[in-house]
Order: C-alpha cells, then structure tokens, then sequence
C-alpha cells in the first residue's frame, strides 16, 4: 500500500486542545467531506461521518483533540499561568514552546526550584515576550488553550512529531473513508472530542450514533526502548490490537475477528495488553445496552511528549487492517 | 429568612428529605409541574415563553456530614465521613445525629494526655468519637442506629460587612439562588433541577440529565473561596466579593467557551462584577450533565464560599446578590434568543 504522509504532516501541525476542536474539525471535515454520504457537528463538537452500507453499524473513533494548557492568570508582569489540559508532564514541559489559537508563541519556564523532583505545574509560567498585564491582555484571554509547538519529521522508518496522539489516528481513519468505496457495512466514522480528558466526546456520540459494533483508533505505548518497562508492543511489529487497557478488555470476538482478519491478509500485527491508559472505546462499550468494541492502537514512543514517535510501517499495517476489517461482513 | 432555614435543614448525601420537602414548600406555587424522580432529584418545570431550547438550571441539594458506623460498650458513636471532609477541623465540633437531631460533641483524647506524636498530627476518623451523653451502648441504641447520618450544629449567623456564616452553604446558596429565580422569573421556561448526592460522586445529575434532556444547563454552586493570605494570585482560586464565579475548567468539565463569553459579555454590559474560578481542582453536576445523552451546553456559576466543606462556610451576600443579577440578566437573553 502506498500512502502519502504529508497529510499526517497537516494533520498534527492544525490547532484543537480538548474542547476546542474547532480547527482540526474543519480541516478534516474538508478532506473528507467528497467522501461521505452524511456529515455532522454534535453538541460537544463530535464530527461524526456516515458512509452508508447494509450490514453492521460500525462506529470508527479517532479523537481529534489534543492535550495543552489553559491560561488560568495574567500577572502584572505579563506572565501567564496555566493549569493542564489532559496528562501534561511539567518536566516534559520545561523550555518547550507553545502557541495559541490566534498564532501567539510563548515559551515555558518555571521559578526557581530547590528540590526539581517536586515541581509542579502551579510554579511554572508561559512567557509570551510581553512586557505588561495590559500587552499580554491583548494577546491572549484567560480560558485560552495553548499547545507544544514543534516540528513534524519523518525518515524512511519512522514519523515523529508532537500529537501523533491522537492525529495518527485520524490519519488512518481518514485513509480507510477515502479508500473503501462500495461499504458492506454502515460505517459511522466519528473525529472525537476531549478524549484527553475523560473520553467525553465518544460517550455523547456512542449515544447518538448507537452503534453495533466499536472500534477506536489510538496511539498505545512501548516497550522497545532502553530498559523501558516490560510490555510487548513495539515500533515496526506490526498494527496492534488492543486486548485491554485501563478502560476496556476489549469484546473477545471483535479482537479475535481483527486477528483473524490480519492473518488472512497476512498483516504484520502484534497483542497488546496495557496495564494503564484508556481511549474511545472505553466510552463506546458502556453506552445504552453495551456495544461490543475493540481497539487498533498504533505502536508509539514518547507518548504526551513533543517528539511522538511512530512506524510507518504499522501506520499502513493499522490502515490496511482497518480496511479488512471494515470491508468484512461482520457477525458478532 | 430562606438561606437561614436551608442551611439549618438536615441534609446530607443519600438523606436529602427534609432539604427537599422544604424547598418543595417553597417552589410548589410557581412552577407549573414537579415531581421527585427515582433517585430523589427535584425536577420542576416552569413554564413561560418558549424559546426553541430546553434550558435546564440545576442546583445539589445535599451537604458533607457523618454517618453513624458503629456503637461502643460504653455508649459512644463511631462514624465516617459522607463526602470530603478534613478531619483537621472535626475535634469538639457540636453534631445533631439521626432524624430527632440528638445533640453530640465529636470527642478525642485531652491536649494533656497526648502524647508528643500525638499533638503533631491529626487525629484519624477512627480516634474520634462522638459523645451524646449516652452511658452504655443499650442506652445509645435508643436513640440512635447504625447508618444515622449526623450533621454539624451550627447556626447561620449574619456578621461583618454582609457576610454570612453556616454550614452547608455549599450547595444550599444555589439552592436558594434557583429558588429565587423561580419565585421570581415571571416568563421563560425552564427546567429547575435539585440533585441529591453531589458531594458522593455526581450521583442524581446523570439520571436527572437523562430525563430532562437539555439544550443548555446551569450549574449553580457554592465554591471554593481562599483569599485570606498573601498568595501569588494564580494561587487564588475566588475571591470574596468580587462576584459569581464562572469556571473555566475542573475535573469534570471544561465549559463551554461560547456560553462562557456570552455570560462575560452579559456581565460586563450590566455592569456586574464576576470573576474566573481559576482552579482546576473540583467538580460538579456538569460533569454528569454535558456528557448524558447526546451532550449539552454548560456553565458553572458559583458564590465563592471560604471554609467549604465546614462547619462553617463564609459567604458575602453581595456576591449573592450578583449572581442573581447575572442569572438573571442570562434567562432574559435566552428569552430575546441572544443565545
């Protein structure tokens, strides 16, 4: 499979924290709206995505937004304080720059501290180069959200980036609704919101959509990096397939038909089973009477950092799983 | 005076009757339907003019407290806490337990007799007692069973420059406040929802959210207020009498940016003070509402309150009286479809 990554490139470099997807939601509904035979905005900002077919009512989730910071204080200085928006590392953090919806740059820095075991983000500041309250008044609003600002890169092998998490997953979603054409089944593909802070937007949208089955599409972690924690996904082994993680043991017959699926279209594909984190899933399985869901996570390292770091390789390996899966006729 | 019986009122999460039999009093010749639901939430309606979205104002009606665990040989009660509280501040509290409000004093060892250890640190719930004068467990038992809840005694009491202290304040001052705006709100429609179990993990909001299904909700509370010291002000989550609190984030919800602007741009256009609840830490009812159904549209708006979670919380009634203006000021916008 062939597959051009300068849309994963525009894909992470587009604004949208948890609750302010406003952004990326139009950038994907744009590339994908020639492809669709439904599209729609729901309350809590869910694209939600319809290519029509006659069997199974699939939901395909991949979260949209991103972690960042929301700017809580403006001192009399012009500095800015913040408080985070999903799992944000305060030494990840440290001298990291961050831009805002309207194109402001800051950096990010913190007071002196004794002991840096016990920083904390409430004694870190964004430093916007302004000079007074008022100059930074003008720039940026409390209730703003800023994100880490860096550069995609990519080699032969691998992709890396900031917010892979969850644009990786958007990516491959976007791939599958422009490469399946005659659907069996009637797919509801939902771009989500505010993931990063509790799966909210799934929740809402599972409920909308009412799916028979669940499958989101997420970054997982690693364990093929120096003395990194025992787990068995890593990088170039393959798309995973969730067995569990902290908000979901995925149905067993979802997660068999996925194996099933990658063996017969000889997929390279790995089992993950994730003794922490939660996505998408973890919302749609416990909507209204259950809906049965599972997971294909993309192998990722330096997850909530500024430099995720992915395969290639697995993202086409997760894209032509997705499109097996989708283009089966399904009986769970 | 209505904030001074509803904070007297008993009650605690899981026990909120004699709360929502007054409030029921109060409501139940100016709204045009009510009905208690299965979980015990108030779900009013009130009907008026109809603006094409279905907004729906909530406020918890439950407090913090104890509950009775066991009895001891000797006649003295064992209890946990219902909800968040700082076991810093129960030693020699006066308590009323169970329906007949038994007076009792929350009791530990003398200063004197502790021992250097002792003094440094807190005691535990399980060091604690509570003493009702009882002088064997036949004669406790009574008067008092096991699962009694015990609220603190504590009076409302009007002082300095408008300021009221009570327990409870959180959430009877948004009680009082949705009260109000129903006695008061001649034509808009709305829903009036009074939760039970807030402070035991958002317990009555999901299934009232459900039921009622809005567009639009407002979460009316009480909120933490710690303004005392010199603290960097991004330390300061509200401050007294600088206005309603609106929230920008906690760990239930972040509200909605547009609904939040529109609130401001109301504030500020009726010159209203208001202020930005700046910490993340905490929760309310719109973490259960936004998210039931199909989502909705929230905002929080709360009366900065010291000392929450208390025997005695510290509110200005100016910073009530704001809130109302701003409360008001928002249905009449909802009503001219502003919003």
């Amino acid at each position: 499979m062939n597959i051009n990554f300068n849309l994963l490139k525009e894909l992470v470099s587009v604004y949208g924290p948890s609750s302010n997807e406003g952004a990326i939601r139009e950038f994907i509904k744009n590339e994908i709206k020639d492809y669709v035979d439904e599209i729609e905005t729901d309350n809590l900002g869910n694209l939600i995505a319809r290519k029509k077919g006659n069997g199974k009512k699939i939901m395909i989730s991949a979260h949209m937004d991103q972690i960042g910071f929301m700017i809580t204080d403006i001192d009399e200085k012009g500095f800015l304080r913040f408080t985070n928006v999903g799992g944000i590392s305060p030494y990840i953090s440290i001298s990291q720059r961050v831009i805002f919806e309207n194109g402001t740059v800051g950096v990010i820095y913190h007071e002196p501290v004794d002991d840096m075991s016990k920083l904390k983000l409430e004694n870190m500041y964004i430093d916007i180069g302004a000079f007074s309250k008022e100059e930074a008044e003008k720039k940026v609003k409390i209730g703003d959200i800023c994100i880490y600002k860096t550069e995609f890169d990519e080699n032969e092998n691998v992709v890396f980036s900031n917010y892979l998490d969850d644009r990786v997953g958007c990516f491959i979603a976007i791939e599958a609704i422009k490469q399946i054409k005659n659907s069996v089944n009637d797919l509801y593909f939902v771009f989500s919101t505010q993931e990063e802070v509790g799966l909210r937007g799934a929740k809402t949208a599972a409920y909308k959509v009412d799916p028979d089955i669940g499958l989101s599409l997420d970054v997982t972690s690693h364990g093929d990096t120096p003395k990194a924690k025992r787990f068995a996904v890593g990088l170039n082994k393959g798309a995973a397939i969730k067995v569990k993680d902290n908000s979901i043991i995925c149905h067993p017959k979802v997660k068999e038909l996925l194996v099933e699926i990658a063996k017969e279209n000889k997929i390279p594909y790995q089992m993950e089973v994730l003794e922490f984190g939660g996505t998408d899933s973890g919302a749609i399985h416990v909507t209204k009477e259950g809906v049965p869901s599972g997971v294909i996570s993309i192998p990722t390292r330096y997850v909530h950092s500024t430099v995720e770091m992915a395969s290639k390789n697995d993202i086409i390996n997760c894209v032509e799983l997705l499109i097996k899966f989708l283009e089966h006729d399904i009986n769970i | 005076m209505l904030l001074k019986e509803l904070t007297e009122a008993s009650g605690v999460s899981g026990n909120e009757k004699e709360v929502r039999d007054l409030i029921i009093s109060e409501i139940k010749d100016y709204v045009d339907s009510y009905k208690i639901d299965k979980i015990g939430n108030i779900i009013a309606y009130k009907k008026g003019k109809d603006f094409g979205k279905k907004l729906m104002i909530t406020a918890h009606m439950d407090e913090v407290g104890l509950m009775i665990k066991d009895i001891d040989k000797d006649g003295f009660l064992k209890f946990i806490t219902v909800g968040g509280i700082d076991k810093r501040i129960l030693v020699s509290k006066p308590v009323l337990v169970g329906k007949n409000k038994l007076p009792g004093v929350i009791g530990a060892k003398p200063i004197h007799l502790q021992k250097p250890d002792e003094r440094k640190r807190a005691l535990n719930i399980d060091e604690l007692y509570i003493d009702i004068g009882a002088k064997s467990k036949e004669e406790a038992e009574k008067h008092v069973n096991i699962g009694d809840y015990a609220i603190f005694d504590s009076d409302y009491v009007e002082f300095g420059d408008g300021l009221v202290k009570a327990k409870a304040l959180d959430n009877r001052v948004g009680c009082s406040l949705l009260i109000k705006l129903i006695k008061e709100i001649k034509d808009i429609s709305f829903y009036a929802v009074f939760t039970v179990m807030e402070e035991v993990g958002l317990v009555g909001a999901g299934p009232a959210a459900f039921e009622v299904n809005p567009d639009y909700a407002i979460i009316l509370e009480g909120t933490l207020c710690y303004d005392m010291p010199k603290l960097d002000t991004h330390l300061i989550p509200t401050y007294l009498n600088n206005g309603p609190a609106i929230s920008l984030i906690d760990r239930t919800t972040i509200y909605n940016r547009k609904f939040r602007d529109k609130i401001v741009e109301i504030a500020e256009k009726n010159n209203i003070p208001y202020q930005y609840r700046k910490t993340s830490m905490g929760g309310n009812d719109s973490g259960k509402i936004h998210t039931a159904k199909e989502g909705c549209i929230t905002t929080a708006i709360s009366v900065p309150c010291r000392y929450i979670h208390s025997t005695a919380s510290v509110m200005s009634k100016k910073d009530y009286d704001n809130t109302f203006e701003l409360l008001k000021e928002i249905l009449l916008h909802f009503e001219k479809g502003e919003i």
